[in-house]
């Protein structure tokens, strides 16, 4: 019963001044479960995303995580949210952005997962080179990094796969497949199609 | 805690990788300090006299140079909202924020005061008490500060509005820290200035961070 139905979204609307950009989205995500929010630009995809995380309040509806009001005690601990900004600097190397991340979130990072994850995604021999210095993808590749060094159960990734190349793209669905494998869960908007199991649609 | 040190770990830095910033916050203090020698003229008295007001005018003006980035970066490249949305209490890592910023932008000019206050004739039990009220008032600028910079985030022209919202707030910590190196300059006790500016910064300590973070997660909406 614990583990069912852990995020349950009832009736959620949003407005954005005079304009009601939706309202009556309901769903429910399981362990291992992922939804695919999908829309026109302007249709209100990062706006559900950030009623989701807490970011902005719903004008109406309610959320539940674990079955108790979102944001709840330890509902951050559990979450991972990767907006469209890079959110990372570009003053400090790869390698740096990660442990201050992790050390802001108040986790320790050991430095071998730090450096094994700049390597899956593709960024060895990059991991002391400044931010600054790369391309729009490796700094997105950079951020892409946290899904293997914070652990969460609820990813929410907006627009995730942009700026990606074809590879980066393969791998990201990879890695949402190990996470969802693992009974994670995750709330993605984009797109392209994905290849993943257990997923639903959601069309605003 | 460890996000609190963490936090003021990761300004200091930032701020080593961009020293520009801070070093134009800081010449900009020592050479608006410097013209009031030149322009009044070289009058010991007198200049003895405007001394602690001068100081404590280019240490308002200098700690709101800085202001408009203290939270400006983090909000465009979204490191704000993992902040928020951080395990680790926001109003920690507003805290340490702040705290970063005194130590970048206060502690240094608490430093170099006595350095500037040669220029105007100062002894040096006159410095002491204008170093000591600096060291109490400073990180009262920084906090007050920090409020007037998460509410005129994101606001276009963010900066001028900024200077008319947080120099007003400054006029107490003028006019005790002004005050008691004017009351030490006149035979008297300055420890009445510092209780009160003592008493303001713990005020702040308590209430900025909270008010800070607040308006913060405004600006997050």
């Amino acid at each position: 019963m614990h583990n069912d139905a852990m995020l349950t979204v009832t009736d959620l609307a949003c407005s954005r001044g005079e304009r009601r950009l939706f309202s009556g989205v309901s769903f429910t995500l399981k362990a291992g479960e992922w939804l695919h929010v999908q829309g026109e630009n302007g249709a209100g995809k990062t706006s559900l995303l950030r009623l989701l995380v807490g970011l902005s309040p719903a004008d109406a509806g309610t959320i539940h995580w674990r079955d108790e009001p979102a944001p709840a005690a330890g509902f951050h601990r559990e979450l991972l949210y990767l907006g469209h900004h890079a959110a990372v600097k570009d003053e400090l190397t790869p390698l740096e952005n990660l442990r201050y991340a992790a050390a802001l979130d108040g986790i320790a990072l050991d430095e071998g997962i730090a450096l094994a994850a700049l390597a899956r995604l593709g960024l060895r021999g990059r991991e002391d080179l400044p931010v600054r210095v790369l391309s729009a993808g490796q700094k997105r590749r950079v951020l892409l990094a946290r899904l293997l060094t914070r652990p969460a159960v609820l990813w929410v990734l907006d627009e995730a796969f942009n700026a990606l190349d074809t590879g980066a793209v393969r791998l990201l669905g990879e890695l949402i497949g190990e996470h969802l494998a693992g009974g994670g869960m995750a709330v993605l908007t984009s797109h392209q199609p994905l290849p993943l199991p257990g997923g639903r649609s959601l069309l605003l | 805690m460890s996000a609190f040190l963490a936090s003021i770990r990761r300004d200091l830095l930032l701020a080593l990788r961009r020293r520009s910033e801070v070093i134009t916050s800081l010449f900009f203090f020592v050479i608006v300090v410097s013209l009031f020698p030149l322009g009044i003229g070289p009058e010991p008295a007198l200049l003895k006299k405007v001394a602690p007001g001068v100081l404590w005018v280019a240490a308002l003006l200098a700690t709101l140079l800085g202001l408009p980035r203290l939270f400006a970066a983090d909000h465009i490249d979204g490191t704000l909202e993992q902040m928020a949305l951080s395990p680790s209490s926001f109003g920690l890592l507003v805290a340490g924020k702040i705290a970063a910023h005194w130590l970048l932008c206060g502690l240094p000019l608490v430093l170099l005061a006595p350095l500037l206050g040669l220029q105007f004739g100062l002894d040096a039990p006159a410095l002491g008490v204008l170093m000591l009220a600096l060291l109490l008032g400073t990180p009262l600028l920084s906090l007050i500060g920090a409020i007037g910079a998460a509410l005129t985030l994101g606001v276009r022209g963010g900066g001028v509005l900024l200077a008319l919202l947080v120099l007003p707030l400054y006029i107490p910590a003028l006019i005790f820290g002004a005050g008691a190196a004017e009351a030490h300059g006149a035979g008297l006790d300055a420890g009445g200035h510092f209780a009160l500016l003592a008493a303001l910064l713990a005020l702040a300590v308590f209430f900025a961070p909270w008010a800070t973070t607040a308006a913060l997660k405004v600006a997050l909406e």
